[in-house]
């Protein structure tokens, strides 16, 4: 931070008598790190549970010992007996369809919105806004009639067809705000050289903002990945669910099965929290370049 | 804006060219529709794919969604098919019935007095909780991304996922929590099970999701106040919680309102948490009114399709109410949102 350096020179200086940033006495400094440490360790707990748990057996699964004959037969028995592959493949399928379509569609247009004032404009940042802060409810109902007469419930396509409905808004929005953060000299670069809007968007501007599409791509995707409640209700039978409904299939009011269903959130999540953490930098900038839906 | 492009010098031009037309009376309209065309098709062309694609997978759904609150539609009467028949809808238009039952019955405003507690509480709690540890990550301390890190995990994994592993952990004879209640001779806690420490159990799940975004948001917006400021505030002789009043506080107005609004709308659509942690349940203790609405859809028997429609559009008008004043009395306070 810039200001360490100043405050350094200060805490140098004997006259000062103010209370200074950047000096603690030591209990001020055991009591942040105790509070740091709680707050880490509430965190950390529950994931790091699930992922102890799930190698140990899975009768020990609800013993409170950390580790307890430590072994990956959970793991081999959920690829082997449960479809877990199958709902991990649809839940990739689905997911990936969403967003290279979401972005592919609204990227014009996060580009039109951004550079130009068109009649229409106003409204249509308005429902862009509006549709991100749809409850599941409002849509849910007409969807799933739409999608029963057209025979596409319990198809992947109709999922991803439903996932637009949240990704389309979200990704326009969202590349509005990196689209922004171009400066428009390289757009009037373009003109003068003669390209037109269009020309300019694909060969200028899509590469410059290649780090803002990756993110919304990324986000478009955790939101698909991790959606409940379209995929609860539109898709039924073993082989059509995505990893959210299979979950459900382990743990439901009949009984719960924790030794796969910890070992299939283990696997679940891995990828998941690598790249998140890997990529979270970026991800704080696009937040704060526009809002997005959870 | 600092710089015109080309296209939006053209564009006033037009737009003046229009109104100037206007005003006198003598401007023919078709030629500056076409005018308005010329300069604008691009634009259009543009936006063109994400307007009908809204219009056709959201605009439609929603005009019928909307006038399915207006009827009696349920399981038993809307068009399906059985084997080889095609069965018509029977339902029928039935104006505003499901509104007023709705609203004068008193499922739907308890159920909203519950979803209202449920979002303030999650969101003053995650942002008062955010708040304070992102005051803590901004000052120099040994181990700082470390903590970081570790904070910011729920975030990284997916929300269902996380839901799960809390439901392992509160699981009432075998969960964790209770197992070491026991270890330390109390009585097991009914987590999920009892009314009230349900309320209190899927609070403390969704706070523990919202945390980390918070915190991440909050800190973007500290690191942004210039440090010179503190310093003026010191030499002046300002004590901590001065400059965080004074300083901190206000530095932090046009990111938290943000955050704000943002994690109320979650919040209040929160729809997985309570889903897969409690169901709505024990009873329909924990049910919001996202959770409610689908149960009526898919849950019960005849699925009642009107019903679970009149209280979207009712969460959606609360939803545009609520916005539309935050962002009066933000234009009030002289915010630009």
């Amino acid at each position: 931070m810039t200001t360490t350096t100043p405050t350094a020179r200060h805490a140098a200086a004997p006259t000062m008598n103010a209370p200074l940033r950047g000096r603690r006495s030591p209990l001020a400094s055991v009591a942040l790190h105790v509070t740091l440490i709680v707050a880490s360790v509430v965190a950390v707990f529950p994931v790091l549970w699930v992922l102890l748990t799930s190698l140990k057996p899975a009768k020990y699964a609800t013993t409170t010992d950390f580790f307890k004959e430590t072994t990956f037969e959970n793991y081999t028995n959920l690829l082997r007996d449960t479809p877990f592959l199958t709902w991990f493949g649809n839940s990739l399928l689905v997911a990936g369809l969403t967003t290279v379509v979401g972005v592919f569609i609204s990227a014009t247009t996060g580009y039109a919105v951004s550079r130009f004032r068109f009649p229409g404009k106003r409204g249509l940042m308005w429902t862009l806004l509006i549709t991100q802060m749809f409850p599941v409810a409002v849509l849910i109902v007409p969807i799933y009639n739409i999608m029963a007469s057209l025979g596409l419930l319990n198809q992947s396509a109709g999922l991803v067809i439903t996932y637009l409905t949240i990704a389309v808004p979200f990704c326009a929005w969202m590349m509005k705000g990196f689209f922004d953060g171009i400066p428009r000299e390289i757009d009037e670069s373009g003109y003068v050289d003669g390209l037109t809007p269009f020309g300019t968007f694909w060969r200028l501007i899509l590469p410059l903002a290649k780090p803002g599409i990756a993110v919304t791509a990324f986000y478009s995707f955790i939101t698909a990945w991790g959606e409940v409640a379209y995929a609860s209700a539109f898709m039924v039978g073993d082989e059509n669910l995505t990893l959210a409904g299979g979950l459900q299939k382990f743990v439901n009011q009949y009984g719960a099965q924790w030794g796969p269903m910890t070992a299939a959130s283990v696997l679940i999540a891995i990828p998941a929290a690598l790249v998140f953490l890997f990529a979270q930098r970026h991800l704080v900038t696009g937040m704060s370049a526009g809002a997005v839906k959870g | 804006m600092a710089v015109d492009t080309p296209s939006q010098s053209v564009a006033k031009a037009a737009g003046e060219h229009v109104a100037r037309g206007r005003s006198r009376g003598t401007g023919n309209p078709r030629r500056a529709a076409k005018r308005s065309f010329a300069t604008h098709w691009y634009a259009w062309a543009m936006v063109a794919p994400v307007v009908i694609v809204i219009g056709v997978i959201i605009g439609y759904p929603l005009v019928r969604g909307i006038y399915l609150s207006f009827t009696d539609a349920n399981e038993r009467n809307v068009a399906r098919t059985i084997g080889v028949n095609e069965i018509p809808a029977t339902y029928e238009f039935i104006g505003l019935d499901n509104y007023t039952d709705a609203i004068t019955g008193s499922q739907f405003l308890g159920t909203l007095g519950w979803t209202v507690v449920w979002t303030v509480s999650c969101v003053a709690i995650t942002f008062a909780l955010g708040l304070a540890l992102a005051n803590i990550l901004n000052r120099k301390i040994a181990g700082r991304s470390v903590y970081r890190m570790m904070i910011i995990l729920p975030w990284a994994v997916p929300g269902f996922v996380s839901v799960f592993a809390w439901r392992f952990l509160y699981d009432e004879r075998r969960g964790l929590l209770n197992q070491i209640l026991s270890g330390a001779g109390l009585d097991a806690v009914p987590w999920l099970n009892d009314p009230l420490m349900a309320k209190f159990a899927v609070i403390a799940v969704n706070v523990w999701l919202g945390v980390p975004f918070m915190m991440v948001a909050l800190l973007g917006g500290l690191q942004s106040i210039p440090g010179e400021l503190y310093e003026a505030a010191e030499m002046d002789g300002a004590n901590a919680w001065q400059r965080f009043r004074n300083i901190t506080l206000p530095g932090l107005r046009s990111v938290s309102t943000t955050v704000l609004l943002l994690s109320t709308i979650w919040t209040f659509n929160m729809f997985p948490v309570i889903f897969l942690l409690t169901r709505g349940g024990p009873g329909e203790a924990t049910q919001i009114l996202v959770t409610q609405a689908y149960k009526f859809s898919f849950e019960i028997s005849p699925r009642d399709f009107a019903q679970s429609s009149t209280w979207g559009v009712l969460i959606l008008v609360l939803l545009m109410i609520f916005a539309a004043i935050y962002q009066r009395v933000l234009r009030k306070q002289g915010e630009v949102w």
